[in-house]
């Protein structure tokens, strides 16, 4: 896990959490219910909170993948134009010409999963059911060599897949350009 | 008395146009009427700066850029302002539109358009700009003028709702450290905001420039992230998530991180470091002979003020400080100014900026050296024209 490095940030944020009043002081707008709030809430989490249950196996992936992905990013994900490659590239990131896709650069599974189903298939985004989801997800990382081709995914494997960029994210250090000037 | 007001008018204006005719075959200087009245102005058909942007096999998801050489002061008009959608642009009725917010809060709330516009509201002119803007010149891809090099920024008068008046009236809960910010487009965009910056100085905003927002810029409501990088300030707002870790969403993940020359990408890279950029004399534009010339650029800072804009007209051997046109605001762009004479001389210019901070804009070599060729957002290089002998100002 690197997130140590949130921590910092993390321990300024609950002084200015506890700074706040927790009283309400316009009492404008209405409680939300938790079936307005279930129809609405599609996050994903890194560690998997928000993944409905359902599941997706690699050959049903293969054959979701033909029917409405291969035709923008290639048969075997290679990418076509401005559509990107879905596959390769790993060990290119420290090149002149680093690859990156989701095998190479992705560091979370759950991410893979939420982009595609918010976003996928491009004219008609939002449009895959839940186990289609998992299983395109499923195909991708099999392409990638992350996932066997018979394994089944759901709700629990995915966020325990250790992605191959996992750990291959810094915070930002900025300033990182010390400036010395020229004297007028 | 309003009708007979009406005949009267309708009379002399008759009466007018006749006695125009008759002065018309008497007299050359005469003047024709000028348009009437219209609901919505436009401006003079003889104005034809517009956004630039190459035609895409995918225009959902493709960006358009301000023409800054064209631009006075230092507010952007609406209609120019630069454009980088990822799933087309919504039309969305603000009557149907409602903003949830729940996760980690001790009441989950949904506000309609109309709950909003009650609640105390501010207004405050900030800076957008793309993580990408100016990535082309990182990478040696030098924009040919202001617009193609760093278009991806504008300026406006935002006005809306503090967030954290909106997270107060929920309550925040222990354990909240981020909120998830999503859109109300096709795609639904997600950005994980810290809570911190969140109850700082982020705004709800549905006003831009005196009016509502633009649908390209996020009508009815979008969040306004002072300084930080354009994506994550959501447009299309439609929901807030409060919760305990960043939900590593694509735009943060594989996108707006920056590869290091060792293979690793820095992650949540939100500040707009400072920059600028001279907008007049600037590449694709001709002086018309030696003599003077005013020039003028922008300067800005997602840390805060513009304290110091220099300029250099030799080819950088020499700085002058260029004046700072009033007011100089925080994470808003500062118009700069500096009268020169040209001598008919082949020589370059170029700005840079000191904030609040002490932060100066940097050469692209000493960016470079840090971050290397990969990295190409959040790049903020010295940005140099050339002007050559015959008055052309170029990009190389």
């Amino acid at each position: 896990m690197n997130r140590n490095w949130f921590c910092g940030l993390c321990a300024t944020m609950a002084v200015a959490t506890a700074a706040i009043a927790q009283s309400t002081h316009y009492s404008v707008g209405r409680v939300a219910t938790p079936d307005e709030i279930r129809k609405r809430d599609i996050s994903v989490g890194p560690d998997g909170s928000g993944l409905p249950v359902g599941h997706g196996t690699v050959q049903q992936g293969r054959l979701i993948y033909q029917m409405l992905c291969a035709n923008c990013h290639g048969d075997r994900g290679q990418g076509i134009g401005p559509y990107p490659a879905l596959v390769g590239g790993q060990g290119t990131l420290a090149s002149p010409k680093p690859i990156l896709t989701v095998g190479s650069y992705w560091p979370y599974a759950t991410t893979v999963w939420d982009y595609i189903r918010r976003t996928m298939p491009y004219q008609k985004p939002g449009s895959l059911s839940v186990d289609e989801t998992y299983s395109l997800t499923a195909f991708i990382l099999y392409m990638n060599g992350i996932l066997g081709e018979s394994t089944k995914l759901n709700e629990k494997i995915l966020p325990a897949i250790k992605m191959p960029n996992r750990d291959g994210f810094v915070p930002d250090p900025r300033p990182d350009v010390s400036v010395t000037k020229d004297k007028n | 008395m309003r009708t007979s007001e009406i005949t009267r008018r309708a009379f002399l204006a008759t009466t007018t146009a006749a006695l125009g005719v008759i002065a018309a075959r008497a007299d050359d200087g005469a003047q024709e009427l000028g348009a009437p009245r219209r609901p919505y102005g436009e401006r003079s058909p003889f104005e034809k700066s517009a956004r630039y942007f190459r035609e895409s096999a995918t225009p959902a998801s493709a960006s358009s850029r301000t023409p800054l050489q064209d631009l006075f002061g230092i507010i952007t008009p609406s209609a120019l302002h630069y454009e980088v959608h990822h799933s087309g642009v919504p039309q969305i009725d603000p009557h149907q539109h409602e903003l949830l917010i729940h996760g980690l809060v001790e009441r989950p709330l949904i506000f309609t358009m109309d709950d909003l516009h009650r609640l105390p509201s501010v207004s405050r002119i900030h800076f957008l700009e793309c993580a990408g803007n100016s990535g082309g010149e990182q990478v040696g891809r030098a924009g040919p003028n202001p617009q193609r090099s760093h278009g991806l920024l504008s300026c406006s008068e935002w006005t809306g709702v503090p967030l954290r008046i909106l997270l107060e009236e929920a309550g925040m809960k222990t354990g909240a450290r981020w909120i998830v910010a999503e859109g109300a487009d096709a795609g639904k965009l997600a950005r994980s905001i810290p809570l911190e910056k969140a109850l700082d100085d982020v705004l709800v905003a549905y006003g831009q420039n005196g009016e509502a927002l633009r649908p390209e810029q996020g009508y009815p409501v979008r969040l306004i992230v002072p300084g930080w990088e354009g994506n994550v300030n959501i447009k299309w707002l439609g929901r807030l998530h409060v919760v305990d870790q960043p939900y590593m969403t694509p735009y943060e993940t594989a996108g707006y991180t920056d590869l290091m020359p060792d293979g690793r990408a820095r992650q949540f890279t939100f500040v707009m470091e400072a920059k600028s950029v001279i907008t007049r004399p600037a590449g694709e534009q001709q002086l018309s002979g030696p003599g003077f010339y005013e020039i003028t650029g922008l300067a800005w800072s997602g840390r805060g003020r513009i304290t110091r804009v220099e300029v250099s007209t030799d080819g950088g051997k020499a700085w002058q400080d260029a004046e700072l046109n009033e007011p100089v605001l925080p994470k808003a762009i500062t118009r700069f100014r500096l009268p020169w004479s040209w001598k008919a001389n082949e020589t370059s210019i170029a700005s840079r900026c000191t904030d609040e901070t002490g932060y100066v804009q940097p050469t692209r070599d000493s960016l470079l050296a840090v971050r290397g060729l990969n990295a190409t957002d959040h790049y903020n290089g010295i940005k140099t024209w050339y002007v050559h002998a015959d008055g052309k100002v170029s990009h190389e």
